[in-house]
């Protein structure tokens, strides 16, 4: 009986500070670990223009602007409290819609600007049927689609 | 728990729950599988690849559950000495594994055209990764034990150590910015619509009937197996 509440206890001390070690190493991992930067982040650690860095959030409504050569797009991310105005070309994912979650990679110039060379549309965690949505995917572009938050 | 440490009382219980397990996963998966691709509606930005839903998240969501029965086995393997512990720590990491990979994989193809990437190395993606790798160190260590039938000391404690990646996995959304969404479903309720809640709902409960019967199936047959060693030693010594 006293060796099984020894091994018992030992257990319990063992877990307590595996988890205590686990946690302490996953919020020192806070910065690095994450995928991308937020605009906010931008705007308080400046980073280098040049240095390829990511930045996510969401794509603020109304500001999705189609260049005339029809690949070129131009947009503002935004967290709630920093905006940063991007610049990709190419073809964006099905997903990159006003008001829904972008990830891009490239860097900033000179001017501020952000050139991305790739971009990842991120879903949220809603889940709705096309029918509640009151939404016609087929007529019109999605970007033109403003999305009802 | 103890009244089956008896392997013959737990073998008299193993044998039908199998059977019943089995079946009933297969009905509850086939009629979520099939509400799911046929009559569930498709997702408002999603559209249809929002159907890879009703089997990406059950088989994650084994994946992470059978770490958790290991952990939990090895502790009852560690502290109480239950013989049958170690056997059933032993018979999920096979399908845990493959659960796992069958998670990647349908993660993966679900990605590629709502994120417009095949694989991407954020906290989400990277963790349950690492769970994979876990899986296959976790048998390659329980292959190496020899144990009658059990696992090694030394196995069980990393079962123990290797669960602390669980709730890494769970949270790994919420601490660290990640492409992956965040949960959907959480103590406060759903933000997934009962249009798609209901095949889910019967999908998880099916694959995890089935897990439970792939367990059982081979629980019996590592017993089975000790059981043919321990005979074919008796015949030798004779």
């Amino acid at each position: 009986m006293k060796a099984k509440h020894q091994r018992l206890t030992l257990a319990v001390l063992a877990l307590v500070a595996l988890i205590g070690a686990g946690l302490l190493a996953a919020f020192a991992l806070k910065d690095q670990a994450s995928y991308f930067y937020t605009p906010s982040d931008i705007a308080t650690k400046n980073p280098e223009v040049g240095t390829a860095i990511r930045l996510g959030g969401m794509v603020e409504v109304g500001s999705v602007k189609k260049a005339d050569d029809g690949v070129t797009v131009q947009f503002v991310v935004q967290d709630g409290t920093a905006r940063q105005n991007v610049m990709y070309t190419g073809i964006t994912p099905d997903l990159f819609v006003e008001g829904s979650g972008v990830v891009a990679d490239g860097k900033l110039d000179a001017d501020g600007l952000f050139i991305a060379d790739t971009l990842l549309a991120k879903h949220d965690e809603n889940y709705v049927p096309r029918e509640l949505e009151g939404i016609d995917m087929s007529s019109t572009s999605k970007v033109e689609d403003t999305l009802v938050q | 728990m103890h009244a089956y440490a008896n392997p013959t009382r737990f073998l008299a219980l193993a044998k039908p729950l199998t059977a019943w397990l089995l079946v009933g996963g297969i009905l509850f998966a086939v009629i979520g599988a099939g509400y799911g691709l046929f009559f569930a509606p498709a997702d408002r930005l999603m559209g249809e690849s929002v159907r890879i839903m009703y089997i990406h998240v059950p088989t994650v969501w084994l994946s992470m559950g059978g770490w958790t029965g290991i952990a939990i086995a090895s502790i009852m393997q560690l502290v109480w000495r239950h013989p049958l512990a170690a056997v059933a720590a032993r018979a999920i990491a096979v399908p845990g594994a493959l659960f796992t990979a069958f998670g990647l994989i349908t993660g993966s193809i679900w990605a590629r055209p709502t994120w417009g990437t095949w694989w991407v190395w954020d906290g989400r993606v990277t963790s349950v990764l690492v769970l994979f790798f876990l899986y296959l160190a976790y048998i390659a260590l329980a292959n190496a034990s020899g144990e009658k039938g059990g696992v090694s000391r030394v196995t069980a404690i990393f079962g123990i150590v290797g669960a602390i990646n669980i709730p890494i996995i769970n949270r790994s959304v919420v601490w660290w910015n990640s492409l992956h969404q965040k949960a959907s479903i959480t103590v406060s309720g759903s933000s997934i619509d009962n249009a798609f809640l209901w095949p889910l709902g019967f999908t998880v409960s099916g694959f995890s009937l089935i897990f439970g019967a792939i367990v059982l199936m081979r629980m019996r047959a590592i017993l089975a197996e000790t059981k043919i060693e321990a005979r074919l030693r008796r015949m030798t010594a004779e």
